[in-house]
């Protein structure tokens, strides 16, 4: 921009009279509790009255604060939880009771005569201005910096690199995804703990399912065994921190329809078992778990945003914003008829990532 | 992950105010009441022979049901796949046609993939009959009894366990499409998800059993009969459980709660606002002493 | 400009100003300054005068708010822990004993079920953080319709942003500490989000999570942003925002006396000290209320985060919803290119429009003033009317937030309104880019229509509602003039001048530098400008009036008190004595 330019134009307010002369501040009028004595007597009873009730819900407050139960036998009040009610209640009254008969006060004792302060501009005097200026220069002049471009130059050098030991400093907050990419605990992004022959089992309590129990329409929201451990299947122990990262990307969907109703995909001929088919429960979008199925329509949609699936078609994304279709879990049945997984998925689940075709 | 490995039994004793003693009795009162007059009538059929009871279906069947779903209940599709008029209703029991009449789902105004709750259209015996004649279509689940939904005859602690279980099967299999209180909730193509609440727990137990319209089924080889049971508990007791934090703004989570931040928040507070900066009342008279200079 | 100052008060009591005693309070006023000289600014602050209208109050909210979320949030820490350690739940919340969760999630059920009051306060912490956000933004809204971010209050506009950005961080870090359902699936959204980042999408994940997601870090990390390093800025931030305030004085609505070099209006001590110490109270209480009354974020129904469980009606808090409305009508698009993921339906909707839209909010007034080419201050707000393009832009800014928004609560939309989520996304999908474009248009005609109305009120007066009969038969309705003070008002705004190039050359025939800059700059003053109303000159207002005295000539025999003025208040004498009728 060019300011020598611009200020021809600026400040160069148009010379039109303005059509109404500024009749200046009109003048008081009066409150009735300024020119009636018995008017701002009762004001001030009014504003005193607040302020009282305010004490009153304090000291109720703290009563209901020892009387109240909560815990697991709390009192109720007219089906509410008594103790956060009356609680809030009572302290918000106080509070509140203090806040209107403050702004009573103002309004209706409290002096109102409007009055007038002149601005000044925000910017210094102009003296101001060129001593600053000065002072300024004076130093810069007497450091020598402007002199001194090697001492300038190296100190720029030696603060730009003063960003090196900062950023270096976190490169400990994680590991990468290179550095904890396992198959064989399936920690990475491009493993689950999916295995050969790893049963299938209903999630939250863990049991085995057979598939010929399951009918036309069911949804079984299932988990890989790993994630409970028991003496018998012989898995590790695992919990906390392990046990979300497992579930995290382990975490499946059965569903069961009729055999004739799954397009087939190539080289996924032998991945159900008599209409049983298996996806990753992970979205592809960002990541929620999906399971809002729709047993006429083999639909399912996620709750985060909106993306459905068509399962009896490849997992394809139908709707919404997902782009890949959900990554399907190869299945079979072990000898005691109970379904497993052939292999871990084929492809990352989930969110994608930049290198995620690359590995 | 180890469940419920609590010793320590400690159930929630009686959560109720004093009004709710009263509330328990009439509440009871109902119930019995309630339960005499469902029992009651279906004491009275069992003298009729099944033969009788599944004519007596049939014909209702006829004239109610057969126009969609065909004269033999075999089911009547339209050209477009998918979008059948009336399913087969061979094979899905007596549990299904108990879930969908009793719930007023069925008969249907008009078919459409979405059938929304109403009023009952049949009386009690009426759809015992029909049940009794889709079930001698083809084996299907039969109506549940009140032992295999309800908790009563379970010890406090395994009621307790049962409740915390079935909380997790809830949360596992339901929130997805029903919401996290059980408030419902959209699916695609302008479909829903219903409101479980007020819904009667045989229902609930027959909708997971049948798989109702769109809505997946929870057979028995899927959810165990004791895992539905546990869900029903839970559902029954987080209904039971007062709201703890005070109004519920319909259960839909943050949405609702963004919009009153809005309107009761803001407007409140906007409200105020207008009220501190207002102008007060005024009056021509002039203060009587020592205004006067101003 | 000539002030009539003789009505201008030195001092708003009843009484004037005397020195008073010594008092004790003299005495430690005098203890304090011989130390910390406080009077010299105190002489000047005290009485430091603020402008008097609710639209000025919205800020404060916020302000309140913010104290209200520091006291509430400070109780919480006592009993919060932030870490993701495993624990059994043995509390008192029955449904959940005896599950496994985070330390967090326990906390914040004892908290809840077993701190007396405990509830009460996470519920207000969570209704004044939601109140913080919608506050800071409608007092943005007002800022910006009434143009008060123009010279020399841009730097606080900047700062003002900032706040907002910094109160939504604050906000997301907040409400995902419980670790419960709903705010976990949020976190795994954003976990997602920062995979799609390109290049170092899974570095950064990695980083954040302390390894893969979920991790143990992510709690602890996110509490120490949330307590100290975002409210930290916030303090900062706000703290520069008031002191600017403070040296710029507060902006006022134009009237009679009020003018660019005055600010009107009441003293900070002792009105406008009660008026916002009561505010505070007013903002604490109905926290506290809605606190005590509605029930929010009830973590206990979601119970603790486990990733492979998800709730219909996922929905960020209201602030975040905007993106996340975005994110759900963004279409599904994602490309390979030389092997490598592109996720542009992530990138889009989270990592370039929200940052995009916060840069143009941050350069309205840089871009107005670089247009209009104005370098005066300016302490007299502007109707939205009377600055149509500006407030035509706002509103299309408002209608794409709005749309995005809805858009983020499609699926509670639909459930309630029987609407299909399907169609209202491909509704909302064609809506977010029509919208704004018709609300730029419809406002701008609408403010300008609203311009002549002022004009038609200056010129030919009021509507009264009272209809004349003349001699002929003929009906009209009587206009009467406004009063001065409303008149006055109305014009006590600037003539738009619309930027011209006076050619390519200057004075000396050189070509002016960037010419062509300043050709696009022209355009756009006119763009701007071009069809705005200005207020009449005072010839014509002459002409006008000269004009109504004729009218009022011919209504002769009309010169009855009961000329309309009776029932509009207008009134400059009394009609009582008066007969209405039979004179």
């Amino acid at each position: 921009m060019t300011d020598s330019h611009d200020t021809q134009h600026d400040h160069v307010p148009a010379v039109v009279a303005e059509p109404i002369a500024n009749p200046g501040i009109p003048a008081h009028t009066w409150r009735p509790t300024d020119v009636d004595e018995r008017l701002s007597k009762r004001a001030e009873r009014q504003v005193a009255g607040f302020f009282g009730l305010s004490m009153v819900c304090a000291v109720l407050f703290v009563v209901a604060y020892f009387t109240l139960e909560i815990g697991d036998n709390f009192d109720t009040f007219i089906g509410l939880g008594a103790s956060t009610v009356a609680l809030g209640l009572a302290l918000g009254g106080a509070l509140l009771f203090i806040g209107i008969g403050i702004i009573q006060w103002a309004r209706k004792l409290m002096s109102d005569h409007e009055i007038s302060e002149l601005r000044h501009p925000a910017g210094s005097p102009a003296e101001d201005r060129e001593a600053t200026l000065e002072a300024l220069n004076l130093g810069i002049e007497e450091s020598g910096i402007g002199r001194r471009p090697l001492v300038r130059n190296s100190l720029l050098g030696a603060m730009g690199m003063m960003g090196l030991p900062a950023v270096v400093l976190l490169r400990d907050l994680g590991p990468t995804n290179a550095q904890v990419a396992n198959a064989e605990n399936g920690t990475g992004l491009q493993h689950t703990i999916w295995k050969k022959g790893m049963r299938v089992v209903r999630d939250v309590v863990g049991t085995p399912i057979k598939a010929s129990e399951l009918e036309i329409g069911d949804l079984v929201n299932a988990a890989p065994e790993a994630q409970f451990p028991t003496e018998e299947n012989g898995y590790p122990e695992i919990e906390g921190v392990e046990l979300q990262v497992l579930k995290a990307k382990g975490a499946i969907i059965v569903v069961k329809m009729e055999p004739e109703e799954i397009k087939p995909v190539e080289g996924r001929e032998n991945w159900t078992v008599d209409g049983v088919i298996c996806y990753s429960k992970i979205c592809t979008h960002v990541g929620c778990p999906i399971s809002l199925y729709e047993r006429t329509t083999h639909h399912v949609l996620c709750p985060c945003h909106q993306s459905t699936f068509d399962l009896a078609d490849g997992a394809k994304v139908i709707f919404g914003p997902a782009h890949r279709p959900l990554p399907q879990l190869p299945l079979a049945v072990d000898e005691e008829g109970y379904l497993i997984a052939q292999a871990d998925f084929d492809e990352p689940v989930g969110a994608s990532y930049w290198e995620r075709e690359k590995q | 992950m180890r469940l419920l490995n609590r010793s320590a039994g400690r159930i929630s004793r009686h959560r109720r105010g004093p009004v709710a003693g009263l509330a328990v009795l009439l509440l009871g009162l109902l119930l019995t009441g309630g339960i005499y007059t469902v029992l009651a009538p279906a004491q009275a059929q069992k003298a009729q022979s099944d033969t009788e009871l599944v004519e007596e279906g049939r014909k209702l069947f006829l004239v109610g049901c057969a126009s969609c779903h065909g004269q033999n209940g075999e089911g009547i599709s339209t050209i477009r796949e998918g979008n059948e008029k009336g399913p087969s209703l061979v094979g899905v029991g007596a549990a299904a046609v108990d879930f969908q009449v009793e719930t007023g789902r069925m008969p249907l105004a008009q078919p459409g993939s979405q059938a929304p709750r109403k009023a009952p259209t049949y009386s009690d015996e009426e759809v015992a009959s029909m049940a009794a004649y889709v079930a001698s279509l083809a084996p299907g689940p039969a109506v549940p009894s009140e032992q295999d939904y309800s908790i009563d005859g379970l010890s406090e602690d395994e009621r307790e366990e049962a409740i915390v279980r079935g909380g997790q099967i809830f949360l596992t299999n339901c929130t997805a499409c029903h919401n996290f209180n059980g408030s419902g909730g959209a699916m695609p193509r302008g479909g829903y998800a219903p409101s479980l609440k007020g819904v009667e727990s045989k229902h609930i137990y027959e909708a997971l059993l049948t798989g109702p319209q769109a809505m997946p089924n929870f057979s028995n080889g899927n959810l165990s009969p004791d895992e539905k049971r546990d869900v029903i508990a839970y559902l029954r007791s987080i209904e039971d459980t007062p709201n703890y934090g005070g109004f519920g703004m319909g259960g839909l989570g943050p949405v609702s709660e963004g919009l009153f931040a809005w309107v009761l928040g803001i407007g409140g507070l906007v409200g105020f606002a207008v009220w501190i900066a207002a102008h007060t009342t005024r009056t021509t008279k002039q203060p009587i002493e020592e205004g006067a200079e101003a | 400009m000539s002030l009539d100052t003789s009505k201008v008060a030195t001092s708003n009591g009843a009484t004037a100003a005397t020195a008073s005693k010594p008092s004790r309070i003299g005495g430690v006023a005098s203890w304090a300054d011989d130390r910390l000289g406080l009077a010299s600014a105190g002489k000047k602050q005290l009485r430091k005068v603020f402008p008097d209208h609710w639209s000025f109050m919205l800020g404060e909210i916020a302000l309140w708010s913010f104290v209200v979320l520091l006291l509430s949030g400070i109780f919480l820490t006592l009993w919060f822990t932030p870490s993701m350690g495993e624990v059994h739940y043995e509390g008192s919340y029955d449904q959940l004993r005896g599950i496994e969760m985070s330390e967090a999630m326990a906390s914040t059920l004892n908290i809840s079920f077993d701190v007396r009051g405990g509830l009460l306060m996470r519920q207000m912490h969570h209704w004044a953080a939601m109140l913080f956000v919608a506050s800071m933004m409608v007092h943005l809204l007002r800022v910006a319709f009434t143009g008060a971010f123009r010279k020399p209050r841009e730097i606080n506009w900047v700062i003002g942003c900032l706040l907002l950005l910094l109160g939504t961080l604050e906000g997301f870090t907040g409400y995902s500490l419980p670790d419960d359902l709903l705010s976990g699936t949020g976190v795994r959204a954003a976990d997602g989000f920062l995979k799609a980042t390109p290049v170092v999408g899974s570095y950064m994940s990695f980083f954040l999570f302390g390894g893969e997601f979920p991790g143990e870090a992510i709690i602890p990390r996110l509490y120490i942003i949330h307590v100290l390093l975002i409210p930290g800025l916030l303090l900062g931030l706000i703290a520069a925002h008031m002191l600017l305030l403070v040296y710029h004085k507060h902006t006022q609505w134009p009237g009679p006396g009020r003018t660019e070099e005055n600010v009107v209006g009441f003293p900070m001590l002792p009105v406008y000290a009660a008026k916002a110490g009561g505010f505070f109270f007013i903002v604490f209480g109905v926290t506290t209320i809605m606190g005590g009354l509605l029930s929010i974020n009830p973590v206990w129904k979601f119970g603790p985060y486990d990733p492979t469980k998800v709730t219909a009606g996922s929905q960020p808090d209201w602030y975040m919803g905007w993106p996340d409305g975005l994110l759900r009508i963004m279409p599904g698009w994602e490309s390979v290119i030389f092997g490598y993921t592109i996720s542009w339906n992530v990138m889009i909707p989270i990592l370039l429009v929200p940052p995009m839209m916060l840069t143009i909010l941050i350069l309205l007034p840089f871009i107005e003033g670089w247009i209009t080419g104005d370098k005066r201050e300016h302490h007299l707000l502007q109707r939205p009317r009377n600055a149509p393009t500006r407030t035509a832009v706002m509103v299309s800014l408002m209608t794409f937030y709005g749309l995005a928004w809805a858009a983020g609560g499609n699926d509670i939309i639909a459930i309630k309104f029987h609407a299909s989520i399907n169609h209202i996304t491909y509704f909302m999908r064609v809506a977010v880019f029509v919208g704004p474009a018709i609300a730029f248009f419809v406002t701008r005609r609408w403010c300008i229509s609203l311009q002549r109305h002022d004009n038609e009120k200056l010129l030919h007066g009021y509507e009264t509602g009272v209809i004349m009969r003349s001699p002929e038969g003929g009906y009209t309705e009587r206009h009467l003039p406004i009063s001065e003070a409303s008149a006055y008002t109305l014009t006590a705004r600037d003539r738009d001048e619309i930027y011209t190039v006076d050619g390519d050359t200057d004075a000396n025939g050189v070509v002016a530098p960037g010419s062509r800059i300043q050709a696009v700059r022209a355009a756009l003053s006119e763009k701007m400008f071009g069809h705005n109303v200005q207020k009449p000159t005072a010839e014509e207002l002459e002409e006008a009036h000269h004009h109504a005295e004729h009218e009022h000539a011919l209504e002769a025999g009309l010169d009855h008190p009961a000329d309309g003025h009776q029932f509009d208040g207008h009134s400059d004498h009394t009609v009582d004595e008066a007969p209405l009728r039979g004179h």
